[in-house]
C-alpha cells in the first residue's frame, strides 16, 4: 500500500452520497432565503429530485466494485443497500411531505414554542409545519448511504453520528402530542449518545487490537482489521470485546433485544411519517453496517461471534413476539414488531456465505415498503385531536372505511409472513440460507416466534373486521396524492414481492458478493 | 382384499400440461377473483354478491370436472404447469406451480362440488344475515385457497393454501362476533393451528437443507438417500402439521369449539373440506411415510386413538353440532389410520374422506335445518318427535346416519369397512390392537349416531315452551341436503370401485398385494357389521322414549367423557396457563402500552412501588442500565467464547 499518496477519488462512486449532502446544503439555504410561503413546494420536490438523482447513479454506478479514497466501499451489497434506502426514503419523503391529510403537515411549525401552550395550541391549528424537515432528512439519508459503504469503522462512525443527529431532532417535531415527541427525542438522543460510546470504545480496542500485525501499520479500516483477525499478535481480549461493543452500537440502531428499549417510547412519540422512515431506512442502515462489519472485518471470527449474536436474536425475536401480544398502541405494536423483525433479520446476517447475504437485503427491501404502507395507513386515521394510535379506536375500521381497512389488513398479514405477501418469501430468503448454514436453532427460534407474532396482527384484523364501530372510532381522512401514491407504492411493492420476488431476488444474489 | 406394505416406489414423475388442462388455474383464480369483487365493491354487492358467489364455485366444479375427465384419456395421469419461477437463487428452487393428478382430482371434485352445494345452502341459511356478502367472499377465498393447497406442485404451495384456508376459517369461525364464544373459538383454532403450522414450517425447512428443494417429486425421489433420522423427524414434523389441521390427537380440541360459527362453515370447512387436509398432505406425502415403518406406526396409533377419544366423547355430549364435530374427530381418524398403514391402504382412507365428506355436510346441513326450524336451539335433550314437522330433513338426515354407521349397503360401509381389514391385515399383534380399535370404534360411532338421531327426529317432544312447531327449511335448503344424500347413500359403493384403482394408477403407488391378516375377511364382516348392528340397537332401545332434559349424575367414565375426556384440562395446563402468565408478566414489564383493564391488573399485580423495577418504565435511566447490563453479558458472552468456555 503506498502511504502518503492518496488514490484518485473515484467521484462517480460517491455521486450518490456528494448528490444527497449537497442536497442537504441546498435545503438549508433555501430555507435561509426563500421567503416562508414557498419553502414547502420548494424543499419537498428538491429533496424528491436529489433522491431520483442519486437513485439514478446508483443504477449508473450498477456494475463498480471500487473501494475509493481507502475508506468508502462501493460494491454490490453497498449499491444494492444504497439503492434501498434511496428507494425506500422516496416513498418516506412523500409521507413525510403531506400536507393534505393534516393542514401544515404533521411537523410542527416552530419547535421552540412551549408544548401545550396557548401560541402552541394557535400554531398547531394554523401554522405550517416546519421547512427545515427536509434538510434534516436529507442529511440523514446521506449519512446513511455513508455508513452503508463505509469500509472502516471511523468512517462508519462518522456516518452513524451523521444520519442520527438530524433524526434526533426529527423526532421531536411532531406537531400533536409535543411532549411525547419531545420526550422521544430526548430519550433517543441521551440513548443513541450512549450507544455510539459504545461503538467508539470497542474501536478504539479493535484499533489496538490491529496493533499486533507484524508487517502493516495499525488501522480500523476492514482490510487491517481482517488481516489482525488471522495474524494479530495482540491479545485476542482486545478483539473480542472490540467485536462486541462494536456489534452493541450497531444493534442498538438495529433495535435488537436487550438495546431495544427505546423503541418503542420512540416509535410512539416520533411523527408518524418519521416513525416509518425510522422503521424503513434506518433499518436497512444499521443492517447494511452489521453485514459488512461482520461479513467483512470480522470473518475469520465467524465461529466465535455467531453464537452470541444467534442468542441475541433469539431474544429479540422473543421480546418482539411476546410484547407485541399485549400492545395496544398501534404504533407501540408496530414497535414490537419491528424488534421482532430485527431479530429474523439477525438470523441472515449471521448465515455464511452469500444466501444470507442476499437474503437480508431482499428482507430489508420488502419488509421497509410494508412497514411504510403501515405507517401511511396510520397516519390517517385520526379524529379532531390528530392519530388516534389506540387500538381500542380501531374496532370496526372496516365498516367506516373499508378500503383502507382492506389496505391494512393486507400490510398485517404481510406482517404475519402469510404466502402470496413479501412477508413470507422475505422469510424464507433469510430462513433458507440460515438452514443450509446449520443455524437449525435460529431457524426454528424464527419460525415458532412468527408463528406468535401473527396473533397480535390477526387480533388487530378481527378488531377492524369483526367488532362494530363505536362512538370513538375515528374517521378516516381522505389522503392527499403524496400518502396515496406513497400507500400505493407500499402495497404493490408487498404483493409482487409476495408473488413474483424472483427478478428481485436474484439481483440481491448477484449482487452478493463484497469488495475486500 | 386386504393389503400390504408398499413396495418400494418407482421414479415419480410429472408430464407438461398441455391443451385442455394448461388452464388448470382457473380452478385457483374464479374464485379468488369472485371473493375480490365481493369484497372490493362492498355495500354495492349485496343484492347479487351471493349468487356470484354460488357461481364461481360452480364453474369451479364444472372445470374440475372437466379436467378430471381429460386426465382419463392421458398416458401419465399426472400433469404440472408452471405457472412461474417463485424463488430460484443459488441453491432455492421453488416453482409456482401446480399439479393435477388423479389425488388432486377427487379433491377438487370434493371441494367444488360439496362446496357449491354448501354454497347453494347458505343463499338461504344466511338470508337473513345482514354480514352475508363478506359471508361468501370469505367462503369464496376459503375454496379458492383449499384448491391451491391441493393443487400446488410443491410443499411451498401447499403451505400456501394451508396458510390461507387456516386464516379463512379462522375469519370464519370468528363471523359472529356478537358471540364471545365464537371470538374465543376462532382464537383457539388459531392458536391450535399455528402449533401444527409451525411443524409444517420446519418441516418445509428441512427439505430445503436436506434435499435442496420442495417440489413434490424431487422430494420423493431423493427421500430414499436420507438417513433414517432425518426423514423421522421430517415425517414427524408432517404429521404435527396434519394433525393441527385435521383436529388429530393431540391437537384436536379445536375443532368441536369452532362450531361457534355459522353451520354452512361447519359443513365445509369442519367437516368435508379444510379438516381433510392433514389427510391430503399424508397422502400426498405417501412416499415419505413409506420410507419409515416407526413413522408409519405413529400415524396409525394417532389415528386410532383419536378416533376412540372422538367417539367416547360423542357419546357424551349433548349439543347437536358437537356430537357431529367430535363425529368428525373421529371419522378422520380413521383416515389418519388408513393413510398410515401405507401402500394401497391409503387409498382406501381417500374413499373414506370422500364418502365422509358427502354424509358429514350431509348431516351438518340437516343439522342446520333442525336449528332453522327449532329457533337456533342446538340442545338434542330438547328436541324430540321431530321427524313428523321436517320430513325431507328427516329423512335426509337419516341417510347420512345410515352412511356413517356403516351398514351394508351404504357408503360407510364401502369405505370404512375396508380400513377395519386393512388394519387387521398387519403383521403380529398390532393387527389386534388396532383392528380392535377400529371395531370398537364403529360400535361406539353406531350407538352415538343413532342417539343423535333418535334423539332429535323421534320420541316424545320435549321443546322448549317457545316452539309450536317446527317448520321445514325452504326449498332452496332442501335441495343440497337430498343432492347430499343420495350422494351419501350411493356415493360408497361408487367411489370403493374406482377410486382406489383411479389413485394407485398413478405413478409412485404400490400396487395392491393380496395377503393374510389376522383374521379372515369374511369373520370381519360379521364382526363389523354385529357391532355396528349392537350399537345402534342398544341406542335405540335406549333414546327411543326420550332422555331426561337436565344433565343427570353419572359415572366416571361419561363424566370424563362429557368433559372431553380432560383433554382441555391438559390443552389449559399446557397451553393457556403459560399464556396467561406470559401476559400478566409482560404487562408488568412494560406498562407504558397498556391502559385501562389490562393496567387495572398490572397494577393488581406490580403496585405502584414496583414501577421502578419494570423494564419498560419510561424511564431513561432505567433504559440505559437495561442496555449497560445487556452490554456486560454480550462482552462477556464473547470473552467466555474466546476463552473456549462453550467449546
Amino acid at each position: 500500500m503506498t502511504e502518503l499518496e492518496l488514490p484518485p477519488i473515484d467521484y462517480a462512486a460517491i455521486a450518490p452520497i456528494l448528490i444527497m449532502l449537497g442536497a442537504a446544503v441546498l435545503g438549508v439555504l433555501v430555507e435561509a432565503f426563500v421567503p416562508r410561503r414557498l419553502r414547502h413546494p420548494v424543499q419537498l420536490p428538491l429533496a424528491l429530485l436529489a433522491v431520483l438523482a442519486a437513485l439514478t447513479m446508483v443504477v449508473v454506478n450498477a456494475d463498480k466494485r471500487v473501494i475509493t479514497i481507502g475508506v468508502v466501499a462501493v460494491d454490490g451489497p453497498t449499491l444494492f443497500l444504497q439503492g434501498a434506502i434511496l428507494a425506500l426514503s422516496a416513498v418516506a419523503l412523500l409521507l413525510l411531505g403531506e400536507r393534505a391529510v393534516e393542514r401544515g403537515g404533521a411537523f410542527v411549525a416552530q419547535a421552540a414554542v412551549t408544548a401545550d401552550s396557548p401560541e402552541d395550541r394557535r400554531q398547531a391549528e394554523n401554522a405550517g409545519g416546519a421547512g427545515e424537515v427536509y434538510p434534516l432528512s436529507t442529511f440523514a439519508i446521506g449519512g446513511m448511504l455513508i455508513f452503508v459503504s463505509a469500509n472502516d469503522l471511523l468512517t462508519m462512525f462518522i456516518a452513524l453520528e451523521v444520519f442520527s443527529l438530524p433524526l434526533y431532532l426529527l423526532c421531536a417535531l411532531a406537531r400533536r402530542r409535543r411532549l411525547l415527541s419531545q420526550e422521544a427525542a430526548m430519550k433517543y438522543f441521551l440513548l443513541g449518545a450512549y450507544a455510539s460510546a459504545f461503538f467508539l470504545f470497542g474501536l478504539a480496542l479493535i484499533y489496538g487490537f490491529t496493533a499486533g500485525l507484524g508487517d502493516r501499520a495499525a488501522g480500523v479500516d476492514f482490510a487491517t482489521v481482517n488481516a489482525a483477525v488471522a495474524n494479530s499478535t495482540a491479545s485476542p481480549v482486545l478483539l473480542f470485546a472490540g467485536v462486541a461493543l462494536v456489534a452493541i452500537g450497531l444493534l442498538f440502531k438495529a433495535a435488537a433485544a436487550p438495546f431495544h428499549v427505546w423503541t418503542p417510547d420512540v416509535y410512539q412519540g416520533a411523527p408518524t411519517p418519521l416513525t416509518g422512515f425510522m422503521a424503513a431506512c434506518t433499518k436497512v442502515a444499521a443492517f447494511g453496517a452489521l453485514l459488512r462489519v461482520f461479513h467483512v472485518a470480522f470473518e475469520g471470527a465467524r465461529w466465535d461471534f455467531t453464537p452470541v449474536l444467534g442468542a441475541v436474536a433469539v431474544l429479540t425475536m422473543l421480546v418482539g413476539a411476546l410484547f407485541a401480544v399485549t400492545q395496544t398502541d398501534i404504533k407501540r405494536l408496530l414497535a414490537y414488531s419491528s424488534i421482532a423483525n430485527a431479530g429474523y433479520l439477525l438470523v441472515g446476517v449471521l448465515s455464511p456465505g452469500s444466501g444470507g447475504l442476499s437474503g437480508t437485503m431482499f428482507y430489508l427491501v420488502a419488509y421497509g415498503f410494508t412497514v411504510l404502507a403501515a405507517f401511511a395507513v396510520v397516519t390517517l386515521v385520526r379524529d379532531a385531536d390528530g392519530e388516534a394510535t389506540h387500538l381500542s379506536r380501531w374496532a370496526g375500521l372496516g365498516r367506516r372505511s373499508p378500503v383502507y381497512a382492506a389496505v391494512f389488513t393486507f400490510v398485517l398479514l404481510a406482517f404475519a409472513g402469510i404466502p402470496m405477501t413479501s412477508g413470507f418469501t422475505s422469510k424464507f430468503a433469510v430462513f433458507g440460507p440460515a438452514l443450509e448454514g446449520g443455524q437449525v436453532w435460529l431457524v426454528i427460534a424464527g419460525v415458532l416466534t412468527s408463528m406468535v407474532l401473527a396473533f397480535p396482527y390477526l387480533r388487530v384484523v378481527v378488531l377492524m373486521w369483526l367488532s362494530e364501530p363505536g362512538d370513538s372510532t375515528p374517521t378516516v381522512a381522505v389522503p392527499g396524492g403524496l400518502t396515496s401514491a406513497a400507500l400505493v407504492i407500499g402495497v404493490l411493492a408487498t404483493l409482487v414481492l409476495g408473488v413474483a420476488p424472483e427478478p428481485l431476488l436474484s439481483l440481491a444474489s448477484s449482487a452478493a458478493d463484497f469488495v475486500r | 382384499m386386504t393389503y400390504a406394505q408398499a413396495a418400494p416406489a418407482e421414479t415419480v414423475s410429472y408430464a407438461t400440461a398441455d391443451g385442455l388442462l394448461s388452464s388448470v388455474w382457473l380452478l385457483v383464480a374464479i374464485p379468488l377473483v369472485s371473493a375480490a369483487i365481493l369484497l372490493l365493491l362492498g355495500r354495492r354487492a349485496d343484492r347479487w354478491g351471493h349468487w356470484l358467489g354460488v357461481a364461481a364455485v360452480g364453474a369451479a366444479f364444472l372445470l374440475g370436472l372437466s379436467y378430471f375427465l381429460g386426465l382419463r384419456g392421458l398416458e401419465n395421469r399426472s400433469v404440472q404447469l408452471s405457472l412461474w419461477d417463485f424463488i430460484a437463487v443459488g441453491g432455492l428452487y421453488v416453482d409456482f406451480g401446480l399439479l393435477f393428478d388423479p389425488l388432486a382430482g377427487v379433491f377438487v371434485l370434493l371441494i367444488t362440488g360439496v362446496g357449491f352445494l354448501i354454497h347453494l345452502y347458505a343463499v338461504e341459511y344466511m338470508a337473513h344475515d345482514a354480514g352475508r356478502r363478506r359471508f361468501f367472499a370469505y367462503f369464496n377465498l376459503f375454496i379458492a385457497a383449499m384448491l391451491l393447497l391441493v393443487l400446488g406442485n410443491n410443499y411451498v404451495m401447499l403451505y400456501f393454501g394451508w396458510e390461507g384456508v387456516g386464516l379463512a376459517s379462522y375469519l370464519l369461525i370468528s363471523f359472529w362476533y356478537t358471540k364471545p364464544a365464537a371470538a374465543t373459538a376462532g382464537k383457539k383454532a388459531f392458536l391450535m393451528n399455528r402449533v401444527g403450522d409451525a411443524g409444517l414450517a420446519i418441516a418445509i425447512f428441512i427439505m430445503f437443507a436436506t434435499l435442496g428443494t420442495t417440489q413434490y417429486d424431487e422430494v420423493f425421489n431423493g427421500v430414499g438417500a436420507l438417513a433414517g433420522g432425518t426423514v423421522l423427524v421430517l415425517g414427524l414434523l408432517l404429521l404435527l402439521g396434519a394433525a393441527g389441521k385435521s383436529g388429530q390427537f393431540p391437537l384436536q380440541a379445536w375443532l368441536p369449539d369452532a362450531m361457534e360459527g355459522p353451520t354452512p362453515v361447519s359443513a365445509l370447512i369442519h367437516a368435508a373440506t379444510m379438516v381433510t387436509a392433514g389427510v391430503y398432505l399424508i397422502a400426498r406425502s405417501n412416499i415419505i411415510f413409506s420410507a419409515n415403518a416407526t413413522l408409519q406406526l405413529v400415524v396409525v396409533s394417532v389415528g386410532a386413538l383419536t378416533l376412540l377419544i372422538g367417539a367416547i366423547i360423542g357419546c357424551a355430549k349433548d349439543d347437536i353440532k358437537r356430537i357431529l364435530a367430535w363425529s368428525t374427530v373421529s371419522q378422520i381418524g380413521y383416515m389418519f389410520l388408513g393413510v398410515g398403514l401405507g401402500g394401497a391402504a391409503y387409498a382406501l382412507a381417500i374413499v373414506h374422506l370422500l364418502a365422509h365428506g358427502f354424509f358429514k355436510a350431509n348431516m351438518f346441513l340437516g343439522a342446520g335445518s333442525v336449528m332453522h326450524g327449532m329457533k337456533d336451539q342446538v340442545d338434542i335433550r330438547r328436541f324430540g318427535g321431530i321427524a313428523k314437522h321436517m320430513r325431507t330433513t328427516w329423512l335426509t338426515f337419516a341417510a347420512g346416519w345410515v352412511a356413517i354407521i356403516g351398514i351394508i349397503p351404504f357408503s360407510g360401509y364401502f369405505s370404512k369397512e375396508p380400513i377395519v381389514e386393512a388394519a387387521f391385515a398387519r403383521e403380529g399383534w398390532t393387527a389386534w390392537l388396532f383392528g380392535g380399535a377400529a371395531l370398537l370404534g364403529a360400535g361406539l360411532t353406531a350407538f352415538y349416531m343413532t342417539r343423535l338421531f333418535v334423539l332429535t327426529f323421534h320420541g316424545p317432544k320435549r321443546w322448549t315452551e317457545d316452539i309450536d312447531q317446527p317448520h321445514e327449511s325452504p326449498l332452496l335448503m332442501r335441495i343440497p341436503l337430498i343432492l347430499l344424500a343420495v350422494g351419501s347413500l350411493g356415493g360408497g359403493a361408487l367411489l370403493a370401485t374406482s377410486v382406489p384403482d383411479w389413485l394407485t394408477s398413478t405413478a409412485g403407488l404400490a400396487d395392491t398385494e393380496e395377503h393374510h391378516g389376522a383374521l379372515p375377511h369374511l369373520a370381519i364382516f360379521f364382526l363389523a357389521q354385529g357391532v355396528t348392528v349392537l350399537g345402534a340397537v342398544l341406542g335405540w332401545l335406549l333414546f327411543r322414549n326420550g332422555t331426561a332434559t337436565v344433565p343427570q349424575p353419572a359415572g366416571v367414565v361419561v363424566t370424563a367423557a362429557r368433559k372431553n375426556l380432560y383433554t382441555d384440562a391438559v390443552n389449559e395446563a399446557v397451553f393457556e396457563k403459560p399464556g396467561i402468565f406470559l401476559t400478566r408478566a409482560l404487562v408488568y414489564l412494560d406498562n407504558r402500552g397498556i391502559d385501562g383493564i389490562v393496567n387495572g391488573l398490572a397494577a393488581g399485580i406490580g403496585g405502584g412501588s414496583g414501577r421502578l423495577r419494570r423494564l419498560q418504565t419510561g424511564f431513561v435511566r432505567s433504559y440505559a442500565t437495561s442496555i449497560l447490563t445487556g452490554a456486560l453479558l454480550v462482552v462477556a458472552a464473547f470473552l467466555a467464547v474466546q476463552a473456549g468456555w462453550f467449546a
